[in-house]
């Protein structure tokens, strides 16, 4: 049960009084008795209750008496009604033997592994046998066995014979996952969890069965067997693979990350979080940069940190002004305001970009005027309750799975409308109840401008109070989507939430790590703003760079252009380049990119893994991962969540301490780079009150001519952050073209098992699916295994070419 | 009678233990080595099944037991290709630090395969602090005639279950003579 839903609940009308164990108590009508029980401070045992699953009363260990029923009762599906009087296993003779009744037979079939048993030590059922179960067992045949473990999935793991047939994980999968691939199967003592035929359970939330399975039943493969709860140190984290902001808990055993849990936030990921977060940190121990390295005759050696730190001092001091700084959108808030403060102050440059991905002036526009240093808000609690949620370039379930599962729920308990302009109706679509309007990728626009006229019903919906438009990372890269979007949000009153993908953007954009921008949203060409953050960082005003600097693409393009500048012998734009976590392959310039690296006299980068970058640069810093350090992310809400570092005592230090340091040895100090003080700072800063840009006004592009191509990346893809996890990996989508049957007509490939995409830079040749998808359109993955599109020149509302393959 | 100066009569201990017999051991060079009582809490040891495959099952029990925090056990998935110990899971990094160990025993009580017992081994000294953690080579039983090392599968026909039932007796011939063709192709 949320807070906000109890808070809502209780109303004097609707208040009852019961009596348990013979104390009255009021509580609001329709609560289970056993949230009663609960409240009170009274335990009452159970398996199968969990307050975020509809009751089933599967298990009967929470059997109570009620007064005048003649037989125990199940409290976990009993609402109170006014006058009831109850008796838990403390004052009833009944419930106390019914419990250790059910307890005894509960335990016939449970095996005795508790010593090689994943769950033992953590386990309710090891627990509740000890205060509800017998001392001795009177069994004395044989138990049930079954082969074990058996695969639900790469990842999940069944063992039967532990199961105490609760119902939990398929109640989860059907009601919160909305993935209905676990069922109850068989009868009797042959009951069990199944799966069927070549239908594994890939579903991007199945690891939250793992957590709520009372029992051993459901391990991971990634888990089993390598620690026990004992060994782990556990710590608060929050996830940092994507904006949803979950909550997670971090278990360390000897300094190496071994499981990762959903902890409890009620106001964001409630008790979930999806398989990535909780599956995907093998990459924090992997391929790490350990120590400082710096470039000697063509290769990279180990440096001492002065050292390092002096050549990459004076290589960026005769650069000073000619410098620009790409951060990747990965970055805590700590880290993304000490390169914002570290660019402006020590480098004298307003060039500074987290985004490394499909981005444009237009979008830089609109996060100055709508999102940078805005207070919360839209929040998940909002969507709870809207009127009305439309989704535009937004595939919640792919790329911020918490907002997929709050808008499921919201759909399934309040009947929440929810309304997806995409070009393709997916799975998830439908999982939220959502109403598909199609729309061909790059028509995201004209859409958005032409809603009054197509579809006025939805309109007059978004007028109402509350109602709330998410767009997605891929409207940057549709002209006028984002412009739409405000004006539509303007027009309606209706909130507008960006949502971005990675887990540091809308923390980097807040604290200034954009060029134009200062923190708290300060625009950079305005006096005030300047001298306002002058006088926090202790800089004359008229230090400060004073003109919007340029964006990641344009830095790219001049770059690039300095090649031929230094040719012709004209002065260079830029002398050296500081780039942190990021990730070259995965950037929709990769090509440009790499060549931008090359090229640039001289190369900075503060890298936690090697990769592409540390290849090219002149002096390389090992940073912290995620796990090494405290910070902050901010989710898409805006809501800033700190955490603690996980491993304690990790010898590496955080971007914004390498930061200090390096501005301390280029005598222009930007602080220590600690965590506490970059807080306090910030917070002195707070939220810019002047006035903003306005929202920009950019017109729609022309239709694209052809095939249109709808992408976005999967869940579970390439990403960096999912190396090395097979079992992770084996989950994914399929990776495969989807048009719909008209389409496939008219292109001449129905009928055809593959297709073939291309552009001009070459093919990728995919398994083709029928489906609901807008027309003169096909849809594939942006960057998944075995299909690069970004290497193809391709992005959402690109033109492509789609050609029949093997029959 | 008059008392002697106390200098002198304190002279007079050490005069007359010169004549008493010594009680030096020259040890280790010289040591009497008095067989312990058969119940003395000594070294401990990891036992094998006949066959040779270990009991330990990797499940930290001892671990969790240890009041002095002297044992560090990591466990994993046997495979059907590399097979250390019946069932699913062996104890694949086992060590005792026995500068921690206090002889307590109660890794003994907590242990569930009787795979962890203690010998009367007591020589535990050396001069240095490295060698006293003693890892799972060190802890393992010696192989006994008709067992093999492991990895190894287990006999076949037999389940965990026979394993402690005590059905196996010890390793089958045809088990030793895969682990000889294999010794002899290293």
């Amino acid at each position: 049960m949320t807070v906000a839903e109890q808070s809502a609940a209780v109303q004097p009308a609707d208040v009852v009084t019961v009596t348990v164990d013979g104390i009255d108590v009021r509580v609001p009508k329709g609560t289970l008795v056993i949230r009663v029980a609960e409240l009170m401070g009274i335990e009452i045992p159970r398996f199968c209750d969990h307050p975020l699953l509809d009751p089933v009363a599967a298990c009967r260990m929470c059997l109570i008496e009620i007064e005048g029923n003649p037989k125990p009762q199940p409290a976990c599906a009993i609402t109170v009604t006014d006058g009831m009087v109850v008796r838990t296993q403390r004052t009833s003779e009944m419930a106390d033997q019914a419990q250790e009744g059910v307890m005894e037979f509960l335990l016939l079939n449970h095996p005795l592994d508790c010593p090689i048993c994943d769950k033992g030590g953590e386990c309710p059922l090891q627990n509740q046998a000890m205060t509800a179960g017998r001392g001795t067992s009177r069994f004395e045949g044989h138990k049930r066995t079954f082969p074990k473990p058996i695969n639900m999935s790469a990842q999940i793991l069944l063992d039967r014979e532990r199961c105490v047939s609760c119902a939990r994980c398929t109640r989860f999968a059907e009601q919160i996952a909305g993935d209905p691939m676990l069922e109850l199967l068989e009868r009797g003592a042959e009951q069990q969890v199944g799966i069927g035929p070549d239908a594994p359970f890939d579903s991007y939330f199945s690891g939250n069965t793992i957590q709520i399975c009372p029992v051993g039943a459901l391990t991971s493969s990634l888990y089993r067997f390598r620690a026990r709860p004992f060994d782990l140190v556990s710590t608060p984290t929050t996830c940092e693979h994507c904006a949803s902001g979950c909550s997670l808990r971090t278990d360390v055993r000897r300094g190496v990350v071994n499981r990762r849990l959903a902890w409890d936030d009620p106001e964001v990921n409630e008790e979930w979080n999806c398989d990535k977060g909780r599956f995907a940190f093998q990459y924090l121990d992997r391929g790490r940069v350990e120590t400082p390295l710096v470039r000697e005759s063509g290769g990279l050696r180990v440096a001492s940190w002065p050292e390092a730190l002096d050549i990459a001092a004076r290589g960026l001091a005769e650069a000073r002004g000619r410098t620009a700084v790409l951060t990747g959108g990965r970055l805590t808030r700590e880290d993304a305001y000490a390169y914002s403060k570290f660019a402006r102050v020590t480098l004298g440059t307003d060039d500074i970009d987290f985004r490394t991905r499909v981005s444009s002036d237009e979008e830089a526009r609109f996060l100055a005027s709508q999102v940078a240093g805005m207070p919360m808000g839209p929040t998940y609690a909002d969507l709870d309750r809207a009127p009305v949620v439309l989704l535009v370039g937004l595939e919640p379930e792919d790329e911020s799975p918490i907002i997929f599962l709050r808008l499921r729920r919201a759909a399934r308990k309040n009947s929440v409308p929810v309304v997806v302009m995409s070009p393709v109706r997916t799975r998830g679509t439908d999982k939220m109840r959502a109403r598909w309007l199609p729309c061909r990728p790059g028509d995201e626009a004209s859409g958005l401008a032409g809603l009054s006229q197509a579809d006025p019903g939805l309109v007059a919906q978004l007028s109402t109070p509350g109602a709330v438009i998410l767009v997605g990372e891929r409207l940057a890269g549709v002209p006028g989507a984002l412009s739409a979007a405000a004006a539509l949000s303007a027009s309606t009153g209706a909130r507008l939430g960006w949502v971005p993908r990675r887990a540091g953007e809308r923390g980097a954009l807040d604290v200034g790590a954009l060029a134009g921008l200062l923190p708290g949203g300060r625009p950079v060409d305005n006096p005030q703003a300047r001298a306002e953050v002058a006088a926090a960082w202790r800089i004359p005003a008229d230090a400060m760079p004073s003109a919007p600097g340029r964006s990641s693409a344009q830095v790219i393009d001049e770059v690039l252009s300095d090649v031929g500048r230094a040719a012709r012998d004209e002065p260079r734009v830029y002398d050296a380049l500081v780039i942190s976590g990021l990730d070259v392959a995965d950037d929709p310039r990769a090509d440009d990119l790499r060549r931008a690296l090359e090229g640039v006299p001289f190369l900075v980068s503060f890298a936690t893994h090697h990769s592409e970058v540390t290849e090219q640069a002149d002096v390389v810093f090992p940073v912290a991962v995620v796990s090494e350090k405290a910070g902050s992310f901010t989710d898409w809400e805006g809501r800033t969540k700190p955490f603690s570092a996980a491993v304690r005592g990790a010898q590496t230090i955080t971007d914004a301490r390498a930061l200090a340091m390096l501005a301390d040895v280029m005598d222009a100090p930007i602080g220590s780079g600690d965590v506490g003080s970059l807080r306090a700072e910030m917070d002195a800063l707070g939220r810019w009150n002047g006035p903003r840009p306005s929202a920009p006004d950019d017109r729609p592009a022309a239709s694209t001519e052809g095939t249109a191509l709808a992408t976005w990346r999967l869940l579970l893809d390439r990403g960096r952050l999912q190396e090395d996890e097979p079992h992770l990996a084996a989950t994914a989508r399929p990776v495969e073209a989807v048009m719909s049957e008209s389409t496939a007509t008219a292109l001449g490939v129905a009928g055809r098992s593959t297709v073939m995409l291309a552009s001009d830079r070459g093919s990728v040749e995919l398994p083709l699916r029928i489906d609901d998808v807008a027309d003169g359109t096909v849809w594939a993955p942006l960057y998944s295994e075995g299909c690069d599109l970004q290497a193809l020149g391709l992005r959402h509302g690109s033109a492509v070419s789609v050609t029949g393959g093997a029959a | 009678m008059p008392e002697l100066p106390s200098a002198v009569s304190g002279f007079g201990v050490t005069f007359k233990t010169m004549f008493k017999k010594v009680v030096t051991e020259q040890y280790p060079e010289q040591a009497v080595r008095f067989p312990p009582k058969p119940r003395y809490h000594g070294r401990h040891q990891l036992n094998r099944w006949p066959d040779g495959l270990e009991k330990c099952v990797g499940c930290e029990l001892c671990a969790w037991a240890c009041p002095a925090d002297a044992i560090l056990v990591e466990g994993a998935n046997n495979t059907d290709e590399e097979r250390f110990s019946p069932g699913e899971r062996y104890g694949r990094v086992y060590q005792i630090n026995y500068l921690r160990c206090i002889f307590c025993c109660l890794c003994i009580e907590a242990c569930p395969t009787r795979a962890l017992t203690m010998t009367n081994v007591y020589e535990l000294a050396d001069d240095n602090r490295a060698d006293l953690i003693f890892e799972k080579k060190e802890l393992l039983a010696p192989l006994l005639p008709g067992m093999v090392a492991p990895p190894h599968a287990m006999v076949p026909g037999m389940t965990e279950q026979d394993y402690y039932a005590g059905k196996v007796s010890g390793a089958v011939a045809r088990e030793e003579a895969v682990v000889e063709a294999q010794e002899e192709s290293a």
